[in-house]
This record gives structure tokens, C-alpha cells and sequence, in this order.
């Protein structure tokens, strides 16, 4: 791409490995919650469910206070990753993807409760009366006709871990190829005065989240027909 | 409903004569400061002792790194005093005709190793390439004037290649002292003016850099176009040089520049 210097490079890569390997991770781990909320009987849900949007609302700083407290040497989490000899996750490529997966966790498990919900429950008894076990069910059922919930949870998610900044200010420390993402990048060079390369990054990313979102809206259906 | 009439009415009243009387007591007392982070504890003080004196002004800081205070005030950020953290960033406020005077030197900074986990009293830039120090902070060389030195120093000791892959950037010196504070890095590079902090000196220990490793660090301020027409800014300019503002400033580790001639 033109325009961009070789640690420019190294931050672009850097924020596209960064927000693959979230997006990978959340869609492991948020499919289940998603399914768990969406069809979940227990009195939990609506905690729990609060608990996963809290992200939306809550100022990056917030996060990146507690993370920083939590995952440092003197935190309950950082004493664990010390004993289990893994180092303290603040500073690292490690605690910017357990960060980000918590703050882009909503962008995920959203879409897709939403799309187990607007399945219903008849294609279920329908498969169920054919004789479908739980997990036939589960991948012949819900996963066809959920997919474009996971269009836009793969996209948002993806392209909300790439528009984090609060978050990686607070327990990134911006060094090179760890944790130095795109949006840090940016900030350094407005900050040192040096537009022309901040036009540049910026542009990048304008023009790949349109890219992202249009997509996503393309793919989509026009109508999401799941329920004959 | 007559009351609650009565009750507007007076207020009304009130709220006009606290206004008339505003307008007239005097200039428009008030500005806010972009400062350089390490001034955090130091003008605070200043600013106390000033108050002092002048008990119904009102003085704001914004602090940061020089860099993004420079850049803010180049886009119009409304501020009226800017104390940076060298002399360089208000000298390109001048030239881009953005300032409301000339660059004034008002002190000169030291930078320290600090750390809050382990004794830093006895340490040369040199011991910062044991490979103990497993994260070394320093504020960002791109837009903090002490992340620069610390950079000089660490080059100047010959350790800059060993300890590279170690380090972590703050985004301003404040923020540097934080993440050493946390123990989230073990030691780092500051400014001396806040590891005389009242909240950092009880946190951990330091040992001064020695300044032939470094280029001075001789901090300017400046009034900004913004502040050329207000009283308050200009009166705290000229108190900031007076003999009581320097011996706060001493008292934050900061050598003093000779005082300018005339002014």
C-alpha cells in the first residue's frame, strides 16, 4: 500500500492479527453463550446477559483500569499467569486479545442471540420429530439458518477489535509489533504533528470499515425468511 | 401560584444582580494551562502558592505530552499558558503564529531510573540491561521530551540495543510513572519532578541520571495567541519567574534557568 512506512506496515499487520485472532476466539466462545442465552431456561440469563453488553456502555478507560489492576503483578489474575509462569498480560500481544475480547464480546454474542431467537422454537420440533439428536439440531438447524448472524458477528466483530483504542491505551504500552495497533499508530503520529502519515493510516482504515460494513449488507438477505 | 411567581421573580432578581456584579468586578480572571505531564505535582503547587495571593482567579491545567498539547493548540484548543516540557514545541507554536509572546525558560528537568519493586537508588542506565528488568518504561519518544532523553541516555549508555525489545511506552511521562507504579514494569526512566511526587516518593526510589547523557532539558513556556489579551495569564507568566515560584519549583528537583534580564 502506498504511503505507509515499514512500522506503519508492522501496526497494520499487527491490528489484522490482533482482530482475527479475537474474532476467532469470540465465535468459539460466544457461540455457546449466544445459544445458552437465547434459548437458556434458567433465571441466570438476564444477569448474565446484562453482563455481556456491559462493554457498550462502560468507557474503554474503565476496562482498561481494571485489566490493568487485575492482570498486573499485584492482581488476582496477574498473580495467576505469574504462577502458572506465563508473565503478567499487560504490555503483551496476549492481554490485548484478552482485552479486546472483552470489550468486542457484545458485538458478537448480540447478532447471534438475536438470530437463534428469531429462529423459534418450531424448526426444533420439527427436527426433533424427525428424530434430529441435540447436536444434529444444533448444525443442521440453527447454524443454516443462522448464518447471517454470524456474517455480522464475524464483521463487527472483527472491525470493532480494529476501532479499539481507550482500552490499549491503557495496558498496551505501545511497543512495536506487540501492541502497537493501528489506531495507536495514528494517535502518535497526530500527536508528533506529523499529519500526512495520519492521513494516510486513517484513510486505510475509513476505507476498509465502509468496505466491511457494505459487505456485510450486501451478504445479507433482504428479509431474514427463518420462520416458514 | 402567586409564590411560585414571587419565587421566580426573586430569583430572577438574584440571578441579575450575581451577573451585573460579575461583569463588573473585574477582567475575566480565569485560564486554563496545557502543561507538559511532568509538571503534574509541581504546578499544582505553583498554582497553590499562587492562589494564596490571588484567592479568586481560577486556574485550569490540562496535562499531557508536549506533542499532543502543541498539536491541540495549533487546532484551537482553548488554552492560555503552555508550559511545555522543553523548548522546542513552544518554539514551533511561535513560528506557526500561534503564540502571544516569546518562549520563556522557566526550568530545567532531570530524569531519574524509578521503581516502585525494587531499590532504584543505586542504579546506573548501564544495570538497565540485566535481563531482571524484564519491562523497562519510558514515556514515547515521538511526542514527550523525556521520553526523548530517556532514549539519549539509554543510547548514551551503550544499553539501547540490549534493552529495545524490553521497553514500554507511555503515552506522556505521568502515564510512564504509572504503569512503574503499578509494578506493571519494574523500573523506568521519569522525570525527577514526579518521583518527588507526594504520591510517588512514598511509592518507590529513584537515582538521578547523570546529565552528560542526555541534552538538557531546559522547559520553556509561552502564552498562546489565545492568552495574549488576558490579564491573569500574563500575571502568572511574570509569577511563575518570581524568587517564590522558582523555590517551589527547586523543591520538585528542577535546576533553574538564569532569570531573563528583562522581560
Amino acid at each position: 500500500m502506498a504511503g505507509l512506512s515499514a512500522e506503519d506496515w508492522t501496526a497494520f499487520a499487527l491490528t489484522m492479527r490482533l482482530a482475527a485472532t479475537v474474532t476467532v476466539l469470540l465465535l468459539l466462545l460466544g457461540t455457546p453463550l449466544a445459544w445458552w442465552l437465547a434459548r437458556g431456561r434458567t433465571a441466570w440469563r438476564r444477569p448474565v446477559s446484562a453482563l455481556v453488553t456491559l462493554p457498550l456502555v462502560l468507557p474503554p478507560t474503565v476496562l482498561g483500569f481494571y485489566l490493568l489492576l487485575l492482570l498486573g503483578p499485584h492482581g488476582a489474575v496477574g498473580r495467576l499467569t505469574t504462577a502458572l509462569g506465563l508473565g503478567t498480560l499487560p504490555f503483551t500481544f496476549a492481554g490485548l486479545v484478552v482485552a479486546s475480547m472483552l470489550y468486542s464480546l457484545p458485538f458478537v454474542v448480540q447478532p447471534l442471540q438475536n438470530a437463534f431467537e428469531a429462529i423459534g422454537q418450531r424448526p426444533f420440533d420439527v427436527a426433533a420429530s424427525l428424530g434430529a439428536g441435540p447436536f444434529d439440531r444444533f448444525f443442521s438447524v440453527a447454524l443454516p439458518l443462522a448464518w447471517p448472524g454470524f456474517l455480522t458477528a464475524v464483521v463487527l466483530g472483527f472491525a470493532h477489535t480494529i476501532g479499539e483504542f481507550g482500552v490499549v491505551l491503557m495496558i498496551g504500552g505501545n511497543i512495536p509489533g506487540q501492541t502497537r495497533v493501528l489506531s495507536m499508530r495514528i494517535y502518535d503520529h497526530v500527536e508528533a504533528g506529523e499529519y500526512l502519515q495520519a492521513h494516510a493510516l486513517s484513510l486505510y482504515l475509513l476505507a476498509f470499515s465502509f468496505a466491511a460494513l457494505l459487505a456485510m449488507h450486501l451478504l445479507r438477505p433482504r428479509r431474514l425468511m427463518v420462520h416458514d | 401560584m402567586i409564590k411560585m411567581r414571587a419565587l421566580l421573580a426573586g430569583l430572577f432578581a438574584l440571578a441579575l444582580t450575581l451577573s451585573t456584579h460579575a461583569a463588573y468586578a473585574s477582567q475575566p480572571q480565569h485560564m486554563t494551562i496545557a502543561a507538559a505531564a511532568d509538571l503534574r505535582y509541581a504546578l499544582d503547587a505553583v498554582i497553590s502558592a499562587y492562589h494564596r495571593t490571588h484567592p479568586h482567579d481560577s486556574i485550569e491545567v490540562t496535562y499531557g505530552s508536549s506533542g499532543k498539547l502543541l498539536t491541540q493548540i495549533e487546532q484551537g484548543a482553548p488554552f492560555e499558558l503552555f508550559f511545555s516540557a522543553d523548548s522546542e514545541y513552544p518554539k514551533q507554536l511561535v513560528a506557526a503564529g500561534g503564540a502571544g509572546s516569546d518562549p520563556v525558560p522557566y526550568a530545567l528537568g532531570h530524569i531519574v531510573i524509578w521503581s516502585a519493586s525494587v531499590d532504584a537508588s543505586k542504579l546506573t542506565v548501564a544495570d538497565l540491561a540485566a535481563s531482571s528488568f524484564d519491562r523497562i518504561a519510558i514515556a514515547n519518544p515521538e511526542h514527550a521530551p523525556y521520553g526523548k532523553r530517556a532514549e539519549q541516555a539509554l543510547r548514551a549508555a551503550g544499553v539501547w540495543d540490549a534493552v529495545q525489545s524490553r521497553l514500554v511506552y507511555g503515552d506522556n511521562i505521568a502515564q510512564t510513572a504509572q504503569f512503574i507504579a503499578s509494578g506493571n514494569a519494574k523500573v523506568g526512566i521519569i522525570a525527577q519532578s514526579l518521583a518527588l511526587g507526594p504520591q510517588m516518593a512514598k511509592k518507590g526510589s529513584y537515582a538521578v541520571i547523570p546529565e552528560s547523557l542526555y541534552q538538557p532539558l531546559l522547559q520553556s513556556f509561552v502564552i498562546t495567541r489565545r492568552g495574549a489579551d488576558n490579564a491573569l495569564a500574563h500575571d502568572f507568566a511574570q509569577y511563575v519567574q518570581s524568587a517564590e515560584a522558582r523555590s517551589v519549583l527547586s523543591r520538585y528537583g528542577f535546576s533553574l534557568p538564569n532569570p531573563p534580564a528583562e522581560h
